[in-house]
């Protein structure tokens, strides 16, 4: 994991905004394709699906944000981003050719080469929580021998507040993969599923035998899909979570995203859901 | 290595000597009555209180603000938003006077700064001349933390204050070389058997090795809690004096076309600290930041790195506005 351990850990890549794509009905989603400006840093990059990484605008600051490319897309790196504080409303306001920094990788990531390699699986994703599992399931159709049967169970609140839309529709059209999309209520033109995720969790009973889920949300969707699927037998050291709090160094120095005594940063962002139950809940 | 006496009186004319190759820092009293960290000067008398000065050495090793970076900001420049290191060319520093619990406090913050280029710089750039301690404050409990009066972690000299001299033990082979001048002379038979009396005053327990063995959510769903964070008033000042308190902001500035990124001292005492761009903030409460703190010293770095991260310096239990005193938390969380 990570790419030749730079001498400052501080220090950004240098890189280029060279896309960037509206994702969302209210423009406040939106993907940048980046790339390094160095080549050779470009071919050294190595990155685990899950992993995130601090886009650094000089003047505004630092924040992380989670890898939305697989690292099986070469050459670029996709940042799905949510217009919310100072940074990634600078950053929303940018446009293609601008530099901006990439530090990273940074985090743990998904276990994708090790424990969940051989097993089912299942990914369930609500609202814009959607980006590191998006790189995952690339990752995993990318290597599709290695895993099991994969189920995704995606929802938002709108048709138009979906992620990925055109992926999405090319993964409901795959045989090897049982995708079930939904939407929180009835919509125009919407033919699709109408529910929460925990309700369509619910519905698609995944089973947990040899099968690991990935679980990213909004805490209340977490928390009301972890009783769907206990009822059918899933236990807590087969789910997967990714942890998001408030993150400086990235490094496990700083202070600010500590649960009790792990760094999000470092020893996160995933942790299975029996290692967050033995935690304190700060996050 | 084998230690070294200097007469009282000559002191001052050593530091005086080694003004030519370092920054030579010493406690100082201030305007304001108390001691603090200053700039050594000759000729004004060497002053070397009881007990630590108002604030820590860490300000040396993390000083607020350490610039990360630079960057020029007007866009006209082909470089502009380019972040370059800073040149650290700065002159090596010396640090006279430290007691035992701020020189051990270095050790403690290298654990996590491990990975850190700026932190590690300055602590090779920086020697400490120690000052072990004969008397103790009433806030001192450096022995409850892993410490010792006599301790010589950290140093690289350590002096020990004897009638009209004070034995000088070298720590470490920089240490070594501060000491070849003729100032310094053989010691006498009795000043070393006196200062070896002293080093073989007994240490309390040690509260790391019990802590590890506790139960993190016993600890942390222990009653007390409530009681001890009512009075805080989140004001930071612990965290601020506090010799082992390290954690950071990052925060870019920009003027008149020239930017940089700085870190300075945070505090999680403050609200802001977790709070999320969303508004969510994850240690909201009061009780969850109080907590978080002691928690973080007396548990959750020892379970990481070994020891507590406490050095026993006794500066918040002296500043504290809400008389809040670490070691009535510390018994606490030994009784659980």
């Amino acid at each position: 994991m990570g790419s030749e351990v730079k001498m400052n850990p501080y220090l950004p890549y240098p890189a280029v905004i060279e896309d960037i794509k509206v994702e969302t009905e209210d423009g406040n989603l939106k993907t940048f394709r980046v790339v390094l400006e160095d080549k050779e840093e470009r071919r050294a990059w190595r990155h685990v699906p899950g992993q995130f990484a601090m886009l650094s605008i000089a003047g505004k600051g630092e924040i992380p944000i989670g890898i939305a490319s697989s690292p099986t897309e070469k050459g670029h790196l996709l940042f799905t981003v949510n217009r919310a504080g100072v940074v990634t409303t600078a950053l929303h306001k940018m446009s293609v050719g601008d530099p901006i920094g990439v530090r990273g990788p940074l985090g743990n990531g998904f276990p994708v080469d090790t424990e969940l390699k051989g097993k089912n699986i299942v990914i369930i994703a609500g609202g814009f929580a959607f980006t590191t599992l998006r790189a995952t399931l690339l990752y995993m159709l990318e290597n599709r021998a290695d895993y099991g049967k994969i189920t995704v169970i995606y929802g938002a609140r709108t048709p138009g507040m979906l992620l990925y839309k055109e992926e999405l529709k090319a993964w409901q059209n795959r045989d090897d993969l049982d995708v079930h999309i939904t939407v929180d209520r009835e919509a125009p033109g919407w033919d699709g599923l109408v529910g929460f995720v925990p309700t369509i969790a619910g519905q698609v009973k995944p089973s947990p035998e040899n099968a690991a889920a990935l679980i990213c949300g909004p805490p209340i969707m977490i928390k009301f899909t972890m009783p769907p699927l206990e009822e059918v037998g899933w236990k807590d050291e087969q789910v997967y979570l990714s942890l998001e709090n408030r993150m400086k160094c990235g490094i496990g120095i700083c202070g600010h995203c500590n649960v009790g005594p792990v760094y999000v940063c470092k020893d996160g962002p995933v942790f299975t859901r029996q290692e967050v139950q033995r935690l304190p809940v700060e996050f | 290595m084998k230690p070294l006496a200097i007469e009282k009186t000559l002191v001052e004319d050593w530091l005086g000597d080694l003004c030519d190759d370092f920054d030579v820092f010493s406690p100082s009293m201030t305007k304001k009555g108390f001691y603090d960290w200053a700039p050594f000067q000759s000729g004004t008398g060497l002053q070397v209180p009881t007990g630590v000065p108002k604030s820590s050495i860490k300000t040396f090793f993390f000083p607020q603000p350490e610039v990360l970076f630079h960057f020029k900001a007007s866009v006209s420049d082909p470089d502009a938003y380019r972040l370059k290191e800073p040149d650290c060319q700065e002159r090596k520093a010396l640090l006279f006077g430290v007691r035992p619990c701020d020189a051990r406090s270095v050790v403690l913050n290298s654990m996590p700064y491990e990975p850190d280029p700026y932190f590690q710089a300055r602590r090779k750039n920086t020697l400490i001349v120690g000052l072990l301690c004969k008397e103790s404050c009433s806030t001192c409990f450096c022995k409850w933390t892993g410490g010792s009066p006599t301790g010589r972690e950290g140093m690289d000299l350590a002096l020990m204050e004897l009638e009209d001299s004070y034995l000088v033990e070298p720590v470490s082979e920089r240490g070594q070389a501060l000491i070849s001048s003729t100032i310094f002379r053989k010691p006498k038979e009795q000043e070393i058997s006196l200062v070896q009396e002293l080093y073989a005053r007994k240490n309390g327990e040690d509260a790391a090795s019990t802590l590890r063995g506790k139960e993190l959510m016993a600890l942390y769903e222990a009653p007390f809690w409530n009681q001890v964070s009512q009075s805080c008033i989140n004001c930071g000042t612990c965290t601020f004096l506090c010799p082992t308190c390290y954690c950071f902001d990052i925060q870019d500035e920009t003027l008149r076309g020239k930017g940089r990124r700085i870190r300075y001292w945070d505090s999680c005492m403050f609200p802001l600290f977790t709070q999320h761009a969303s508004g969510h903030n994850p240690r909201g409460d009061k009780i969850k930041r109080v907590r978080n703190r002691f928690m973080h010293k007396f548990k959750y770095f020892p379970d990481r790195f070994g020891p507590v991260s406490c050095v026993g310096c006794g500066r918040c239990v002296r500043d504290c506005p809400v008389n809040i005193d670490i070691r009535q938390v510390l018994s606490n969380m030994l009784g659980v």
